[in-house]
């Protein structure tokens, strides 16, 4: 496009935005706040922070949320690179329709019904409900999200890449993890943390899941905010705002410094 | 090759390619095993459970297989249809899930009413700030729903900013009620949901031709008559995978009606969490949710079937 | 187009296996057939590639050709039909058992490696010493011209870079054949023209059997030592490039190689071959019709360069002699062809060479002009 943006498309972007980070931005100016009310400003203060980093059951929840985030992000990972491998690699096999049905429907599921239908299952296995059982449907949920960040990644690489190691002598698992991998690794990456942001953010598969003594941090605040809004939350608020955002901006910045460094050699021929 | 020992011709024929399909078929085995297990079984337990009655035991209701004889040669199964019955005899959950439709249905309209003319605008920034504009628009995402969700309420309190806002502005005299109704749900669902609206119709929209606009102008046609010819069709498949985006989960939706909304803003997400939690009436809790999967199966395989009509044709 | 002199390596090389009944070819594929879903791929394909040939499959795309060839690699597996590879059956055999290479149209190197470790990378799945596969990267660097692009990416090379890589890849296993899909389509028509000569000296150089796909028939006619054309799966005809230009089987393949102007006639009984076309509004005769019958139906195929064009009528009741108008010149600097519309209605395509300057030339826009040809120049097909 050979001109800057049109005025009108300025300030919908402009009033859009501002609708997205304002409630945000205010939030996290009134963490700062010296009063316990949050609508009127008497001064700079971090002594919400140092209240926060006192209060034993915030902290135990925040750590179990960071073990669940971890583990159920891995978990996930793999789970949903193998089906993102298996919809776009394995052609036509028995179930294929069942299969990408499974993997995709969390995508749109309403939460409650997923919790709901996976606490009911782990009471039928027997399994206890605690961190496990989050960790269990924290994963089944992200997979999803994972196979389509990696199956998107998996679909725009020139088939030809994997033919070619194959042609050279390489077996197809040894091709999938020589080749295959580190070139979708970036995808692979997305793919985790966006996992692990889900597993983070969750309340409502974790409430139906969860069990005595794992807490997680969503859940804390949830109680919490049903009493009343108070700076202490906006702290936490703003020191969970601050990691993700410092995440997903480095994140970013991998992702485009080894785009540009492969350059799109591994892209397809495009058809003459 | 041609002469090959019997061990060897056993070997290379048989045993080699046995082994090398075991990577292919742990591939295929494992995931597809825990999908089984960990979605699919668990929407036919919530099916047997809807069928069972309450009681206060663990788990909280009846079995419905019974062995009539300690060898199980014979069992029967009773099925209770008295959750079902419930579900549509007490008004309050038929309304609520109408009530969830309708909230769902104009969320979802007013999300692509503010998230199209956003979604226009970045595919038509200059292409240097298009990477930025999504990021920009992603990150809201992933940060806490909750978080968002809870930002809201010191806003819209009735001493909150916008109350105080529009009183220093002169507008109102007295605080608007605003927090604990539907305006409230309808605020809270559109901010929260507004990126699945805006990635989807943004990915359609940069993908088109800008010259179909400029051929339209050159054969005469005006601006908004070409937006709605040409730049509203083409941009089909975003609309329809933004509108499955938003409508899908928010039908479902619990924490924003919970938080934002008032004691009277049903919602069948919000119905299904009490009777689990509160009434603790887990085979009522179960109907509820085999209904509202009823309800939403159209929805869920018009998206799937998007998601994979897509998926082949960029193949 | 201009068609390259069809000097075949394999004239050069004096080297016509396929003529010689005792000889064993190297690969041998039997009544290979492929479907995808209702479409048939490749249909019952025999096919005779001998040890050393630079051998071209031909046609437009969809005619089955890429198909053969994955199949030949084994990346896609035949419905049925056989494929002997040095006397062992290929058929069942996955293709990273598979003692053949290819060379990808789009090069597919691998963008994390370095070009040596691209190189490497067949040899390292054979478990040689790393010593031997330094020498061997080394020398197939070298063989392809480019030694010290060793520590580079992928990214960091040129177009025609990447493909010389890619065929470094290729060669350095010392496959039985080497398949290569399209291996010039990526490039731009000067450097084509280049690597097509390369190609062949590379091939004669290390001297593996080639099969090279391709729908350029300039670059088949100017590698190859056979072609096979191709058809809707099934192959039209093969032969040497010679034979393919001057002998086509069919109007399929004399219309896909080069330009060819048909006439529809009958064939008259007689002492000479004579063929009555309404078309071309005179009777042909023909060198030889070896098998035709009086009365057949047949085409008589004549190259636009086998005409002679002159403005001088012939004497009355003369044969293989056209009579039209000008229509069109068009000027390609070496030839001019002329469209020539015949009294009979049919357009005709004349080419002659530009031996004198452009402004001298004395045929013009609607010029009335008489095409003649010696029977030996034209060719009857029967279908």
């Amino acid at each position: 496009m050979k001109r800057g943006m049109s005025p009108i498309n300025l300030t919908v972007l402009t009033l859009g935005f501002a609708f997205l980070y304002l409630p945000i931005f205010i939030l996290i100016v009134f963490s700062f706040n010296e009063s316990k009310l949050v609508n009127v400003w008497a001064g700079f203060s971090t002594k919400w922070y140092g209240e926060m980093a006192a209060n034993d059951a915030l902290i135990d929840a925040a750590l179990v949320t960071l073990e669940v985030g971890l583990v159920s992000s891995t978990l996930a990972t793999i789970l949903g690179t193998m089906a993102a491998v298996l919809l776009t690699r394995f052609g036509r096999f028995r179930g294929r329709t069942l299969f990408a049905g499974m993997v995709l429907a969390p995508l749109v599921m309403p939460e409650v019904i997923i919790g709901l239908a996976l606490l009911l299952m782990f009471l039928s296995l027997g399994l206890s409900r605690g961190t496990l059982t989050v960790v269990i449907a924290h994963a089944t949920f992200a997979m999803a999200y994972v196979t389509v960040i990696v199956q998107s990644r998996l679909m725009s690489m020139d088939r030809a890449i994997e033919e070619a190691a194959q042609d050279l002598g390489c077996p197809p698992f040894r091709t999938f993890l020589n080749i295959t991998l580190p070139i979708i690794a970036p995808a692979v990456i997305a793919g985790w943390l966006c996992a692990f942001t889900l597993s983070l953010d969750d309340l409502v598969i974790a409430s139906f899941t969860t069990g005595p003594g794992a807490t997680t941090l969503p859940m804390k605040i949830y109680s919490q905010v049903r009493l009343g809004v108070t700076p202490e939350i906006n702290a936490i608020s703003t020191l969970m705002i601050g990691v993700v955002t410092a995440g997903v901006i480095a994140a970013s910045l991998i992702n485009r410094r080894s785009h540009r460094r492969q350059g799109r050699a591994d892209a397809p021929p495009r058809p003459a | 090759m041609n002469n090959l020992s019997p061990l060897s011709e056993l070997t290379e024929r048989w045993l080699r390619p046995a082994v090398e399909r075991v990577p292919r078929g742990l591939a295929i085995g494992i995931p597809y095993a825990w999908l089984l297990i960990f979605f699919l079984a668990p929407f036919a337990i919530v099916l047997k459970i809807s069928f069972a009655e309450p009681q206060l035991a663990m788990p909280p209701y009846t079995s419905i297989f019974e062995f009539l004889n300690e060898a199980g040669d014979y069992f029967s199964v009773e099925l209770n249809l008295g959750n079902y019955l419930l579900l549509i005899e007490d008004d309050l959950y038929w309304r609520a899930y109408l009530n969830s439709l309708k909230i769902a249905a104009i969320s979802t309209a007013l999300a692509l009413l503010l998230g199209f003319p956003m979604a226009y605008a970045m595919a038509r920034a200059p292409e240097r700030w298009r990477g930025p504009l999504v990021m920009m628009m992603i990150l809201p995402f992933w940060t806490s729903f909750l978080i968002r969700v809870y930002a809201w309420i010191g806003i819209l309190k009735g001493e909150g900013l916008l109350n105080g806002f529009l009183q220093w502005l002169g507008l109102i005299d007295q605080p608007l009620a605003i927090l604990n109704t539907d305006i409230a749900v309808y605020i809270g669902i559109v901010y929260s949901y507004l990126p699945f609206m805006v990635l989807p119709l943004y990915a359609t929209l940069e993908k088109m031709d800008e010259s179909l606009l400029e051929a339209a102008a050159d054969l005469g046609c005006r601006p908004f008559k070409a937006l709605w010819k040409i730049t509203v069709p083409l941009a089909r498949p975003g609309i329809i995978a933004g509108s499955c985006l938003v409508f899908i989960p928010v039908v479902g939706e619990v924490v924003i009606p919970d938080l934002l909304g008032g004691s009277e803003t049903l919602m069948i997400g919000r119905t299904l969490w009490s009777e689990f939690f509160t009434n603790r009436d887990w085979p009522v809790a179960s109907a509820v949710a085999i209904v509202l999967l009823l309800l939403l199966v159209v929805p869920i395989a018009l998206f799937q079937r998007h998601l994979l009509v897509r998926a082949e044709a960029t193949r | 187009m201009a068609i390259s002199t069809p000097g075949s390596s394999a004239a050069r090389r004096g080297y016509e296996p396929w003529d010689d009944p005792n000889a064993t070819p190297i690969l041998k594929i039997a009544a290979l057939s492929k479907s995808f879903g209702p479409v048939v791929a490749v249909d019952r394909v025999d096919l005779n590639i001998f040890k050393g040939e630079f051998f071209a499959l031909l046609g437009p795309s969809g005619c089955g050709k890429t198909t053969l060839l994955r199949m030949l690699a084994g990346f896609d597996r035949p419905d049925s039909g056989s494929i002997m590879l040095d006397g062992a059956d290929m058929t069942a055999v996955p293709p990273y058992r598979r003692p053949v290479n290819m060379m990808f149209q789009s090069y597919a190197l691998f963008p994390h490696m370095s070009v040596e470790r691209n190189i490497a990378f067949g040899l390292k799945q054979e478990g040689l010493p790393a010593r031997e596969i330094k020498a061997r990267v080394a020398e197939a660097l070298a063989l392809v011209q480019l030694p010290d692009h060793g520590k580079r990416k992928p990214h960091q090379l040129s177009g025609g870079q990447r493909q010389r890589i890619a065929l470094a890849r290729s060669l350095v296993k010392r496959p039985k054949v080497l398949l290569l899909d399209e291996p010039l389509a990526a490039l731009d028509r000067k450097l084509r023209e280049e690597t097509q000569f390369e190609l062949i000296n590379i091939q004669e150089k290390v001297g593996i059997t080639f099969v090279i796909v391709t729908h350029d028939q300039d670059e088949a006619m100017t590698m190859a030592s056979r072609i096979a054309v191709m058809d809707r799966g099934r192959i039209a005809q093969i032969a040497t490039p010679g034979e393919i230009y001057e002998q086509p089987n069919s109007r399929y393949v004399a219309d896909f190689i080069g330009k060819v102007n048909l006439f529809e006639g009958n064939l008259v009984g007689g002492e000479t071959p004579l063929v009555r076309s309404a078309e071309a509004g005179c009777d042909i005769v023909l060198a030889d019709a070896p098998g035709l019958r009086a009365g057949q139906r047949l085409w008589v195929a004549v190259r636009p360069e086998k005409f002679e064009i002159s403005r001088e009528p012939p004497p009355p009741g003369s044969t293989n002699c056209l009579s039209g108008v000008v229509w069109d010149i068009g000027y390609l600097g070496d030839v001019s062809t002329y469209r020539i519309k015949l009294d009979t209605g049919k357009m005709v395509v004349a080419a002659e060479a530009n031996r004198v300057r452009r402004t001298e030339r004395t045929i013009t826009w609607e010029d009335r002009v008489y095409l003649r040809w010696t029977p030996r120049a034209a060719v009857a097909l029967l279908n």
